[in-house]
């Protein structure tokens, strides 16, 4: 009898930093792949030829003038969103807050609206407007980021729930304002004075959000990458302890960093109301606030990617939603269409950053 | 990275030249092309029961269609409405309540194209003349339903399961909006005018479709001793908690007899395809759209599905279509002043809240000659009946 040392199979081994090219073409490969697979799930299921589906995706985003609008406009919402999350994500300060920071800075925006519209001169009213956003969705950042500094409470919780507590006071406004009573819709704020309505650039609706977003993500590259508070949100997010030996007062980073990012959230709630939806719900953020999480970790936290996965994730939703409106499919056959891309793309850094060692064939014995 | 960026382009250019080949117009059916909004998609019996409407009136006249699902009501609904227009749609039409804002706001743009809405309060105040609000007097085809419930309730006092004093009624309504309150109210009279002895609870679910807070709030009102229950909220919740409890159940919007085949009643809907085929004759033909249309059941608006099989009271169908007919001639009339009292008190004047303004003003004189004259000519077709009348207890007006 001998006694054989088993060896799996296979197993898994950390990669050594793989040059740029070889990592995106894995990334090449994956979404190839994301589209073989989805391409034999469509045909088998709704018996659709894939090409045709995947032009309607494109025509989803790409389509019509106005659509390409749309497009960049939401992907700078999102955009926004995620450069919020990252400063805390970098020092890993898990802020899954974002959904219910942005929400209480589109409620400071909308009171500001429904309160002070038409009494006090337009210009006033946006400052106005503004400052209560960013200081909404400051708050709301600080209060788990207090909690966290002085009594390491989980982050995680906390910011979680501090979104159920804004969706619920968001609600009880809406019945508030609601018009006409019992309706649960405050519809379009000042729609015949446009009292409070974000200015329109170039005479464009669309162009506001892009811009502010280019700013935001200049800003934030600057800000991680060449400022003694990016380098200290960098040192705290590897080791508190040593960011606590040099000498670093990580209870002050943490607040401090927690209000930037709840103040871009209420910036991101300010557009959404003053400058896109003009009006009130609880659901005008859908869900961005944990969209955002997914597009700041694919993007490894780096501003300039983000713009790239920003955009990766609304083209996927735009075409989603393209092809249940021209194929008549219903909106979860898009949700998984997305899914499949998703899954191969998120998968796909796997293996840029592990690699699977098959077990040599042993015939020595 | 300069590289890999060329060949994104470069595939995005592909992908998009493939889309021009592929996205050509279809051969025109006919001259005219509408295109729908809905809130939701068919998993919702609300937005169900619009879809089915579009998809039929649009083959009956030959019309192409293009229908959008899952449009939210915010600035979505406005570009929804924005890319149809551009599309070359001379009719689009929305579904939901929260749509008409963004609707009206695309009716100002684009000028050529006629808006339609359902549900919507605010044509005639808006003067916009493409721009049109419809509904239905849905009030008649739930009192019908209602008189269905009273038979039901009269039948089980008969047969000893019940007291009369225990002939309580329980309703899951969606918000305390004014077409809800029409709605269990008109359901609440016709069940009453069966059942003198009948009450009623009503529960608010704060949505328009929460398949799990309709459910619970159906056994709440079980537990409550409600011993039969209708709804106005879009999910098959209600019904399905009612089957589990072997309650008798009278739904919304189209028949839920398949998750309730032992208690399902009956069910009153709106019928759309008389209001699209309305819309779409009139601009075939550079006919004018009314600003408010109120269907009934002489326009085939207001229908009734087929009775279940197993719950319904015997000569149920012949009451109905008895009452029905009566409803038709005007010798009775749902919201009749002397079937109900308010706080005590017959009902002789009331100013209804018709122009929808944010201080909730009553702006219009609504009672004539002994009725609530509700979704009336001259005022606006969606419900603006909001009495609180004697009877009927809301467990919670939160929402």
């Amino acid at each position: 009898m001998k006694k054989k040392q088993k060896e799996p199979l296979f197993h898994i081994v950390k990669r050594d930093v793989l040059p740029w090219y070889k990592a995106w073409g894995i990334r090449l490969i994956a979404i190839i792949a994301a589209l073989i697979v989805c391409g034999i799930i469509t045909t088998v299921t709704t018996g659709l030829n894939p090409l045709k589906v995947y032009a309607s995706f494109v025509q989803g985003a790409f389509g019509s003038g106005r659509k390409i609008w749309i497009t960049f406009q939401n992907m700078s919402v999102l955009l926004i969103i995620s450069l919020a999350l990252t400063p805390a994500f970098k020092m890993r300060f898990w802020n899954i807050g974002g959904e219910g920071q942005v929400l209480v800075g589109a409620l400071a925006t909308a009171a500001c609206m429904i309160t002070l519209g038409d009494k006090i001169p337009n210009a006033l009213l946006i400052i106005i407007m503004s400052i209560s956003a960013l200081a909404a969705g400051a708050v709301w950042g600080l209060i788990p980021a207090i909690f966290k500094a002085k009594w390491n409470t989980n982050e995680t919780l906390s910011t979680l729930m501090m979104n159920y507590i804004a969706t619920q006071i968001v609600a009880f406004f809406t019945v508030v304002w609601e018009v006409p009573k019992g309706s649960f819709t405050v519809g379009i704020i000042n729609q015949n004075t446009n009292a409070g309505w974000l200015p329109q650039l170039f005479g464009s609706k669309y162009l506001l959000p892009i811009v502010v977003a280019f700013i935001v993500t200049a800003s934030m590259y600057v800000y991680l990458k060449y400022s003694k508070h990016g380098y200290e949100i960098a040192v705290v997010g590897e080791s508190e302890k040593t960011a606590k030996y040099v000498g670093m007062k990580t209870g002050k980073i943490i607040i401090r960093t927690m209000i930037l990012s709840g103040a871009l959230c209420g910036l991101a709630g300010l557009l959404l109301v003053g400058g896109i939806n003009h009006t009130i719900t609880t659901t005008i953020n859908s869900g961005q606030g944990f969209t955002a999480v997914m597009v700041s970790w694919l993007a490894k936290f780096n501003p300039i990617t983000m713009v790239f996965t920003s955009f990766l994730i609304i083209f996927l939703e735009r075409g989603a939603g393209e092809i249940s409106t021209n194929f008549g499919l219903n909106q979860s056959f898009a949700d998984i269409l997305t899914g499949i891309i998703l899954f191969f793309i998120i998968g796909c850094e796997f293996f840029i950053s592990y690699r699977i060692a098959v077990r040599k064939s042993n015939k020595e014995n | 990275m300069k590289k890999l960026f060329s060949v994104i382009l470069a595939c995005l250019m592909v992908f998009s030249l493939a889309a021009c080949t592929n996205g050509a117009p279809k051969a025109e059916k006919s001259s005219v092309k509408a295109g729908f909004i809905f809130l939701h998609d068919e998993n919702s019996t609300y937005d169900l029961n619009f879809i089915n409407a579009a998809k039929e009136a649009c083959d009956k006249l030959g019309v192409e269609c293009v229908l959008k699902t899952n449009i939210p009501e915010g600035q979505e609904c406005y570009e929804a409405a924005c890319e149809l227009a551009d599309s070359g749609c001379d009719i689009v039409f929305a579904d939901s309540f929260g749509h008409e804002d963004y609707l009206i706001e695309a009716a100002k743009e684009y000028k050529d194209v006629e808006f339609c809405h359902a549900t919507g309060t605010k044509a005639h105040t808006e003067n916009l003349p493409n721009y049109h609000n419809a509904f239905a007097s849905i009030y008649e085809g739930r009192y019908l339903a209602g008189v269905a419930a009273g038979m039901k309730l009269n039948e089980m006092i008969a047969n000893g399961e019940i007291t009369a004093d225990q002939a309580k009624i329980g309703y899951v309504g969606a918000y305390t909006y004014a077409e809800v309150i029409s709605g269990y109210t008109s359901f609440f009279l016709g069940a009453r005018s069966e059942c003198p002895t009948a009450t009623m609870e009503v529960t608010f679910t704060g949505s328009w479709y929460d398949e799990t807070a309709e459910k619970e709030g159906a056994i709440k009102l079980i537990d409550n001793g409600c011993v039969l229950i209708s709804q106005h909220a879009d999910s098959m919740g209600a019904p399905t908690a009612c089957e589990n409890a072997n309650v008798p159940n009278i739904s919304y919007n189209g028949s839920t007899e398949s998750v309730a085949p032992n208690t399902f009643i009956v069910s009153s809907r709106i019928n759309w395809v008389p209001y699209f085929e309305l819309i779409i004759k009139s601009v075939q033909n550079g006919e004018k759209i009314p600003a408010d249309y109120t269907g009934t059941i002489e326009t085939g608006s207001v229908v009734l599905t087929d009775l279940g099989k197993n719950a319904p009271a015997e000569g149920t169908q012949a009451k109905m279509d008895q009452v029905k007919a009566e409803i038709q001639k005007g010798t009775r009339k749902v919201f009749d002043t002397s079937t109900f009292t308010v706080g005590g008190q017959t009902v002789t004047s009331y100013m209804a809240d018709v122009d929808t303004d944010a201080a909730y003003e009553g702006d219009h004189e609504v009672i004539s000659n002994g009725a609530f004259n509700e979704s009336a000519d001259g005022f606006r077709s969606a419900p603006y009946f909001d009495l609180r009348i004697d009877g009927i207890t809301l467990l919670d007006e939160s929402y």
